[in-house]
């Protein structure tokens, strides 16, 4: 059932942005092989008929007056970020070079 | 003054507060001196607010001695697991990536635990981003089961579990995704509970995954969890998924213990096989009791319930691997810069900054999360879970019509050793095996001591679970089986786990 290879697990991971080293790798398709397996037999649940859950309660947009309330000062919202600027967070360049 | 401060309950307190027999600094005092004596040893806290605590103590006393009319429960101390957010005190999920984060706003909860005065001792260890049964996963160490401390004190709620199991609070915060209130209580011979989705604000909860979370209370009585859960529970309009309507009467519930005529499922598919032979043993004495006191037993079927474990190992992959992209190194959090690239972009800090700050489990789990959701493999993996979380519902409903509430050993073992199941990601996953099923459909759980079992001499744990806003049930049948088990034991369970001062002290 699994046929996760390290290069679909490499390619999993840039897109979770995550960097993983070469050993890292080897162990996560082993580990990612065995699990997968295990969860693949929810496919064998007699699952036909059955309508997709995706939460515990019927859900409803929930809204709310739109009037101005309390919140977090920009002092407060900056206060953990790793770079600020200008009452802004600073960030590394997110354009490429050319 | 009585005995020793640190064993007494919260409902205990309460009355010795409410009658000016001790103060809120005296206790606080009491229950910081004892983590001063065993904490090195337990590793309970990430983080202890001795000052903090005291200062909350000081103010409740004075607004006693003022007359001012005060919540039930004002200066009993409490501990908050560090997955919610807390005001001026470092919140780090047991994760390296918001090491040092200290949350600008209070989490719903914990505004209401100031509100009621309790003071708030600290913050309780975790696996990172409450992902494992043991603790092991958390970035700074595991904690350790008062019962034998070279075994695990369950997860991810291991601190708040350990905190109150080794008398350093008489509460605690604890939020279960799959189990992480109910397995750690099992092991630790705690109480825990899991309301039902919704009844506690999810607000200022660092998300694992929304449609699992809960928040709820850990104790050593069931009472306490009682009084706890009505201070925690109820209404609130920053969580949209907060469940519109009062709290059930949990409290009355426990008070009364009252199981007379009450129809008691057994589950089939979650007894037996699979489950240690100490820990099945005390299971069905309890049901005896159960019977003795009242109740009656019939046995329901919930066949889909062999496909959660695996329906649970999508979903909460999936809703972790998207909760979990909000730590990006941009707004808040660790920040590294990828070795050897002259001018990284954001997107090369963000990948460098969660292979640093990330553990191997939320690696693992975020990845596996992203698999499951790609293109071209959702239907056969997300879609199909989410199919099978409905037939788990539909399982619960049914067997709800034949009995009130269903009950099971919360989990399969007592503690195991550190180690033991690190290397083995699936055997750590089947610990949540009898309390997953209420997670995907919402339903609220708790878990009450039932005993040592005979091989390991290790607490084992009885869960109960009732339909959605039928929490008070779980308290009664808690109570009733409680009151039982202590009177044949002679006291509480905890009364016989081994004293850890002397142990530090060698």
């Amino acid at each position: 059932m699994s046929d996760l290879t390290r290069d679909d697990v490499a390619h999993l991971a840039g897109l979770a942005r995550i960097d993983l080293t070469d050993d890292e790798l080897d162990r996560m398709v082993g580990e990612l092989g065995v699990i997968l397996e295990a969860v693949a037999t929810v496919q064998q649940a007699p699952i036909a008929d059955a309508e997709p859950m995706s939460h515990p309660m019927p859900l409803v947009n929930v809204t709310r007056p739109d009037v101005v309330r309390p919140s977090l000062t920009p002092e407060e919202a900056l206060a953990g970020a790793p770079d600020a600027e200008e009452q802004r967070f600073s960030v590394p360049r997110i354009l490429d070079d050319e | 003054m009585t005995a020793d401060l640190t064993r007494a309950t919260a409902a205990e307190l309460a009355e010795l507060l409410t009658r000016g027999e001790t103060s809120s600094r005296e206790v606080t005092q009491a229950l910081l001196e004892r983590t001063g004596a065993v904490d090195e040893a337990v590793h309970s806290y990430l983080h202890v607010d001795t000052s903090g605590a005291l200062a909350a103590a000081d103010d409740v006393d004075r607004r006693r001695g003022a007359g001012e009319d005060l919540h039930p429960l004002a200066g009993v101390p409490i501990a908050v697991k560090d997955v919610m957010t807390t005001r001026g005190l470092p919140t780090t999920c047991g994760s390296r990536i918001l090491e040092g984060w200290v949350p600008p706003y209070d989490a719903t909860l914990v505004t209401r635990l100031r509100a009621a005065g309790m003071p708030i001792l600290g913050k309780t260890n975790m696996d990172e981003f409450a992902m494992g049964s043991s603790t092991e996963h958390s970035a700074y160490g595991p904690s350790r089961n008062p019962w034998d401390l070279g075994r695990i004190p369950g997860g991810s709620g291991g601190g708040s579990s350990s905190v109150v199991a080794s008398f350093q609070a008489p509460l605690a915060i604890g939020t279960d995704t799959g189990g992480s209130i109910r397995q750690p209580a099992a092991v630790t011979g705690t109480v825990g509970t899991k309301p039902t989705y919704g009844g506690v604000s999810r607000y200022g909860l660092v998300a694992l995954a929304s449609s699992l979370d809960q928040a709820g209370p850990c104790s050593r009585t069931v009472l306490d969890a009682a009084l706890l859960h009505e201070v925690i529970g109820g209404h609130d309009p920053m969580d949209s998924t907060s469940i519109d309507a009062p709290v059930p009467p949990v409290v009355d519930a426990a008070r009364r213990a009252d199981v007379t005529g009450l129809r008691i499922g057994i589950v089939r598919e979650l007894t037996g096989e699979g489950f240690q032979a100490g820990v099945q043993r005390r299971f069905d004495e309890a049901v005896q009791h159960l019977v003795d006191a009242g109740a009656e037993v019939v046995e329901v079927s919930c066949p889909s319930f062999t496909y959660a474990l695996a329906a649970y190992y999508l979903i909460l992959p999936s809703e972790a691997s998207s909760n979990l992209a909000k730590f990006d190194a941009m707004r808040y959090g660790l920040r590294v810069a990828p070795d050897g690239v002259a001018a990284p972009s954001a997107e090369q800090v963000m990948a460098a900054t969660r292979e640093a700050g990330f553990g191997p489990e939320v690696k693992r789990r975020i990845i596996l999360g992203t698999y499951a959701l790609s293109s071209g493999y959702y239907d056969a993996y997300y879609g199909s879970a989410q199919k099978v979380r409905r037939l788990i519902a539909d399982d619960f409903a049914r067997a709800f019509g034949t009995a009130d509430v269903l009950v099971s050993p919360t989990a399969p073992t007592t503690a195991f050793p550190f180690g033991d199941k690190l290397e083995d990601p699936m055997a750590m996953y089947l610990n949540d095996i009898a309390t997953i099923p209420a997670n995907l459909a919402g339903i609220p759980g708790i878990s009450v001591p039932s005993g040592l079992a005979d091989e390991d001499g290790l607490p084992a744990g009885f869960q109960v679970l009732a339909p959605a806003m039928a929490d008070d049930r779980l308290y009664a049948v808690a109570a009733a089986l409680e009151a039982r088990l202590t009177a044949a034991w002679g006291g509480h369970l905890l009364d016989r786990a081994p004293e850890l001062t002397t142990e530090v002290s060698r």
